[in-house]
């Protein structure tokens, strides 16, 4: 430092700070995906992971004979006015074995509606044994106007579950995501 | 002095006189105890940290207060030279290090204690609106009959405004309280609609965030019979202040009962939706459901608060087609405040409110809405 | 004291162009002094609005919206106005006098950084007259109240909180620069008084954290306008990602509003009591440490958000571990009391009154870190007291302190000792009026952002209003003092106080318009 100018090494500490700044910019979006990665991994409040893949081909299997209880839940979220619910209140699963329930959903309207179910696990850290072969909330469901449907989860509880977790609760929140420059006129005619 | 003695007396006794006047409730100073372990543990827990910080501010500031008195310069003190000594600086860590695991210990315990959610007798989930809490009594069965209510603060505008005397328990008050019973483990499945809200019960020691598309749970096991109020607690939005929690805490065969009631109301609200009101009728009727579920963003005198909530006197809508004004008030208006009521009231309120509104605040389209041209409506819908 | 008399040197310009093309650091200083002071009256009045409503149960003066935009409005321009520039303003005036520095190391930054604040205001205080109405979702903001529930508004707030965020950026580089670049020979980075020191710690984490508040506004711009969903659970976002991210700024803010304070009262406290700083580098790495720990605890704002046990284990820990550090700090100060010679000058009062009632909000701090008594505090009015107490009779006091201490150096006059005085006892009596009972009221449940409350709570508030209104008229006492001050009174030596160290004092009172073009003498530099 003693070697330069004041006004060169002030020049260089500047610069240098100036990369802290846009720096710390990318890194408060940089917290977006690292959330997701922590929610994940701790299940976070309540997010399941996506589709799970299976090692091998075979199906899982029942490998334990506790019995454990899977509430269902739906919930729609503001401006969301299709009736949705779970047919099933509950079902009772043992780890390692694969269920099917469905949810039925149907769009009152008389414009098509595009909807997207959010899940949600509580207990939260029972999120990550939760494993979803296939679930209608990994794609938008667009219904017709009066149309219904029923969509099916395929899931099973992983071996791992801690012993205290007994119960279960797997909920979905449905989202209006209709694209409204397209639908509007539907809504004008209202 | 004596005058001036005198003066401050008169001045405390004035105080006096003003607090007992204004004393309409006990002088709460301090945290609930409440009526659940939890809540129990919680305000020891609470006490024990205080009485430290209060024991430690002793010593701080009495050490401060004694330098202040005595080593003045006006005293003739004279200042030392002394100004570090490592010894005293790792003394002074050391300590409030060992005083923080001492809290650390029994806070962790009750932290544990308080995430326990393991097998719940009854489980109910939570939702919170802006501005009324939803509650929902989850079933072993889809084909059982189901509970799931609103419970909407019944504390009148006109108290707010101050044009009626404030009750008891104002702003602390709803129309369908919250029923459990006693003794029994009831998990609550925390979720909102829209924004956070948080649902808290000071007497169970229990807050938790309900967050729009997230469910967290909470727990509580009741041991006293008893009603208990509590509010939301994270800032939703215009009426914040005015989404209250009554839970009435109830023996086992009250629950029962109550439940089975509830069972039933919700079967014959479906069966009278065909039954036939007069006018004057929904007019009583529907005045109370629009003061409950409307007044906030509508006004009283149905002038609203453009733009973001329009007047209903007057407007269009509700002057205009009488089955497009069903139909509005039944799913709302997307990406608007106005929410679908036809989730939240039963058709004999949607038919007396719409009743209401269509002849009041200056509106005179004389339609008598029955709950079954509601009722219809909806179950075109369904 | 010859530096000052530098010939080649001229003094300032006339008129108003005198302020708008400034680069000197002292009219930069007193530039950011005012219009802090005028945004805390601005401030103040919204918290008077607030506690007039909240004078009786009921609705009387204001519709729960306009509540709702009261708050929100004296939160921000609270922090963001009044305490940040009033810190800024003093580092501009006073660090390059304390290291023989002749001005600061980007004098033209220092007028942009400046110059932006007065926009931003006008900006945010403009959407009070809008028909959509002032923010109204707090000063936290929490999404999506502040994003698809928002007033339309909104978007003239995120810039506003942009151009505050750029002000404060280019504030922090200047500071960090001068410190590092700008010391006279002989002053070393450990003889350095403690409020560079604090100054400096603080400069790094408004670098660190400033930037990710524009990021979160920017997330949430990007969200109300174009369509994305980082906060939105329908397009697979989260609403709690939010408080995370704002948290994780908002908790160093905390510190930005504090450790400067520290450094305020490190000056003052020897001063008056004639005797040396007790523990100067303990002070250094307490301040250190707590600047450490800021980033480690955020989530302590939202223990009731749903987080698993070892979270909030995590955070409880952490955030108690602060207590070490600040409790290092209360007992140097106490120590340097301890067997001085005090007199006790208006400065002094504050200085005196901020370590007890700092040290209260301490404690208070140490409570709500308690995780499961926090279920209970959590956005109760407890919590209003705690943050208040470490803001009004923590930081503000701090900063009037400051404005008496150095007053004497700024305008070459003794300010009006009774005076100074009165605004003390009625501020110190008012304050604890104001916020005592709040801590009751937070205890028995009155949740905090609520126009109106229920009957049990009205006995304290009618005494918290009483004090908050205390509180307010007794700060226009100051406004009176400083006007005073500048327009005349005694004569004030360079010295000023009998028993002030630092490279301040060497220099006359008024301080010359420059100061240390040539550095000054180092056997003047003293370790602290």
């Amino acid at each position: 430092m003693k070697s330069e100018s004041p006004a060169s090494s002030t020049k260089r500490l500047v610069t240098k700070l100036l990369f802290a700044v846009v720096g710390m910019f990318a890194f408060g979006f940089a917290l977006v995906p690292l959330y997701d990665v922590i929610c994940d991994i701790t299940g976070l409040n309540g997010k399941t992971s996506g589709r799970y893949e299976m090692a091998a081909e075979t199906e899982p299997v029942p490998v334990s004979d506790r019995e454990i209880t899977v509430q269902f839940l739906a919930q729609n979220s503001a401006g969301m006015d299709w009736a949705f619910g779970p047919n099933e209140a509950q079902v009772t699963v043992r780890p390692g074995e694969v269920k099917v329930v469905s949810y039925k959903a149907r769009n009152p309207n008389d414009f098509v509606m595009t909807g997207q179910a959010i899940p949600s696990v509580a207990p939260n850290e029972a999120a990550q044994y939760l494993k979803k072969l296939e679930c209608f909330c990994f794609a938008e469901q667009e219904l017709q106007p009066g149309e219904e449907v029923d969509m099916a989860i395929r899931f099973f509880v992983d071996e791992n579950i801690p012993e205290k977790i007994t119960k279960l609760t797997l909920s979905y929140s449905l989202h209006d995501i209709t694209d409204y420059e397209v639908a509007v006129e539907g809504i004008a005619a209202r | 002095m004596l005058p001036k003695a005198k003066l401050w007396l008169g001045l405390v006794v004035a105080a006096l006189t003003l607090f007992s006047t204004n004393l309409q409730a006990a002088w709460e100073l301090n945290m609930t105890q409440g009526v659940t372990q939890i809540s129990r543990d919680t305000y020891d827990l609470h006490m024990q940290i205080l009485w430290w910080c209060v024991a430690i501010g002793v010593v701080v500031f009495g050490v401060m207060l004694w330098s202040i008195i005595n080593h003045r310069k006006s005293k003739g003190a004279v200042s030392a030279t002394f100004h570090e000594s490592t010894k005293v600086e790792i003394i002074w860590t050391v300590i409030p290090f060992v005083i923080l695991i001492l809290m650390a210990i029994p806070a962790t315990r009750v932290l544990t204690e308080a995430y326990d959610s393991s097998e719940s007798e009854i489980d109910i989930q939570v939702t919170g609106y802006q501005w009324r809490w939803e509650y929902k009594y989850l079933r072993q069965d889809a084909n059982e009959e189901e509970v799931s209510f609103y419970s909407i603060m019944s504390t009148s505008r006109e108290e707010i405004s101050n044009d009626l005397p404030k009750q008891e328990h104002y702003l602390l008050d709803v129309d369908n309280p919250l029923v459990i019973p006693i003794n029994k483990k009831v998990r609550f499945l925390v979720t909102a609609n829209d924004v956070i809200h948080a649902w808290w019960v000071p007497a169970f020691a229990v807050k938790k965030d309900a967050i729009p598309g997230f469910i967290n749970e909470a727990w509580t096991i009741v041991e006293e019979p008893g009603i208990y109020r509590g509010q939301c607690a994270e800032l939703c939005g215009l009426d914040h202040g005015f989404m209250p929690i009554v839970v009435h805490a109830v023996e086992q065969e009250e629950y029962d009962a109550w439940y089975a009631e509830k069972q039933e109301q919700a079967r014959v609200t479906r069966e009278m939706a065909n039954n036939v009101v007069t006018m004057s009728e929904a007019l009583e009727n529907g005045e109370q459901i629009y003061a409950r579920n409307c007044v906030a963003c509508h006004q009283a005198a149905g002038t609203g608060l453009p733009p973001a909530f329009p007047a209903l006197a007057g407007s269009d809508v509700v002057n205009g087609d009488l089955r497009a004004n069903i139909d509005l008030l039944i799913n709302g208006v997307p990406g608007t405040a106005m929410a679908a009521y036809g989730r939240q009231l039963n058709p004999i309120e949607l038919a007396a409110v719409i009743t209401f509104i269509r002849n009041s605040f200056g509106n005179t389209t004389g339609d008598l809405v029955q709950p079954a041209d509601v009722n219809t409506i909806l179950q075109e819908a369904q | 004291m010859s530096a000052a008399h530098d010939d080649h040197h001229h003094g300032p310009a006339k008129g108003f162009t005198r302020w708008l093309y400034t680069t000197n650091h002292k009219d930069i200083g007193s530039m950011y002094l005012w219009f802090s002071f005028a945004m805390f009256l601005l401030g103040g009045t919204f918290a008077m609005v607030i506690r007039a409503e909240l004078f009786q149960p009921g609705l009387q003066l204001v519709d729960p919206n306009f509540f709702n935009q009261m708050t929100t409005m004296h939160g921000l321009i609270m922090v963001f106005g009044a305490v940040m520039p009033a810190f800024v303003g003093l580092a501009n005036w006073m660090i390059p006098m304390m290291i023989g520095a002749p001005d600061m190391a980007l004098p033209r930054m220092n007028n942009w950084s400046f110059w932006i604040l007065p926009f931003a205001f006008a900006m945010l205080s403009a959407t009070l007259f809008m028909e959509a109405g002032a923010p109204n979702f707090g000063w936290t903001f929490y999404a999506p109240l502040s994003t698809t529930y928002a007033p339309e508004t909104v978007t003239f707030f995120i810039f506003a909180v942009h151009i505050m965020g750029a002000s404060s950026i280019m504030g922090s580089i200047n500071i960090i620069a001068t410190i590092l670049n700008m010391r006279a020979p002989g002053m070393t980075l450990m003889k350095m008084p403690l409020f560079v020191w604090t100054w400096l710690i603080t400069a790094y984490l408004l670098i660190a954290v400033m930037p990710v508040l524009a990021g979160v506004v920017t997330m949430m711009l990007f969200d109300i306008h174009f369509g994305t969903s980082f906060f939105n659970a329908a397009g697979g976002g989260d609403p709690v990602l939010f408080q995370h991210v704002f948290w994780f700024f908002g908790h160093p803010e905390v510190y930005i509003m504090i450790l400067p304070a520290f450094g305020i009262v490190s000056a003052i406290i020897p001063t008056f009591a004639r005797k040396r700083l007790f523990g100067y580098d303990s002070m250094v790495y307490a301040t250190a440490s707590i600047a450490f720990l800021s980033f480690i605890v955020w989530a302590h704002h939202m223990f009731t958000v749903g987080m698993p046990i070892a979270g909030e284990l995590f955070f409880m820990y952490a955030t108690m571990l602060i207590a070490v550090p600040t409790g290092v700090k209360v007992f140097n100060w106490v120590a340097t009391m301890f067997r001085g010679s005090m007199t006790f000058e208006t400065p002094m009062l504050f200085a005196i009154a901020f370590v007890v009632l700092f040290t209260m909000g301490g404690f208070t701090g140490l409570m709500l870190a308690i995780t499961p008594a926090d279920f209970q505090y959590h956005d109760t009015y407890f919590v209003v007291a705690h943050f208040h107490y470490v803001l009004v009779p923590g930081a503000v006091f701090s900063i009037m302190a400051a404005t008496y201490y150095w007053l004497p150096k700024w305008t070459g006059h003794m300010y009006d000792e009774t005076l100074g005085k009165l605004h003390f006892w009625l501020s110190f009596i008012g304050v604890n009026i104001l916020f005592f009972p709040q801590h009751f009221l937070g205890l028995a449940g009155m949740p905090r952002r609520i126009p109106d409350y229920a009957l049990q709570f009205a006995d304290f508030n009618w005494i918290s209003s009483i004090g908050g209104f205390l509180f307010g008229a007794s700060q226009l006492i100051l406004l009176v003092v400083v006007i005073k001050c500048v327009k005349g009174g005694k004569k004030a030596t360079a010295q000023v106080w009998e028993g002030a160290q630092g490279l301040e004092w060497t220099v006359d009172s008024p301080a010359p318009y420059h100061t240390f073009a040539t550095p000054p003498d180092p056997k003047l530099i003293h370790a602290q």
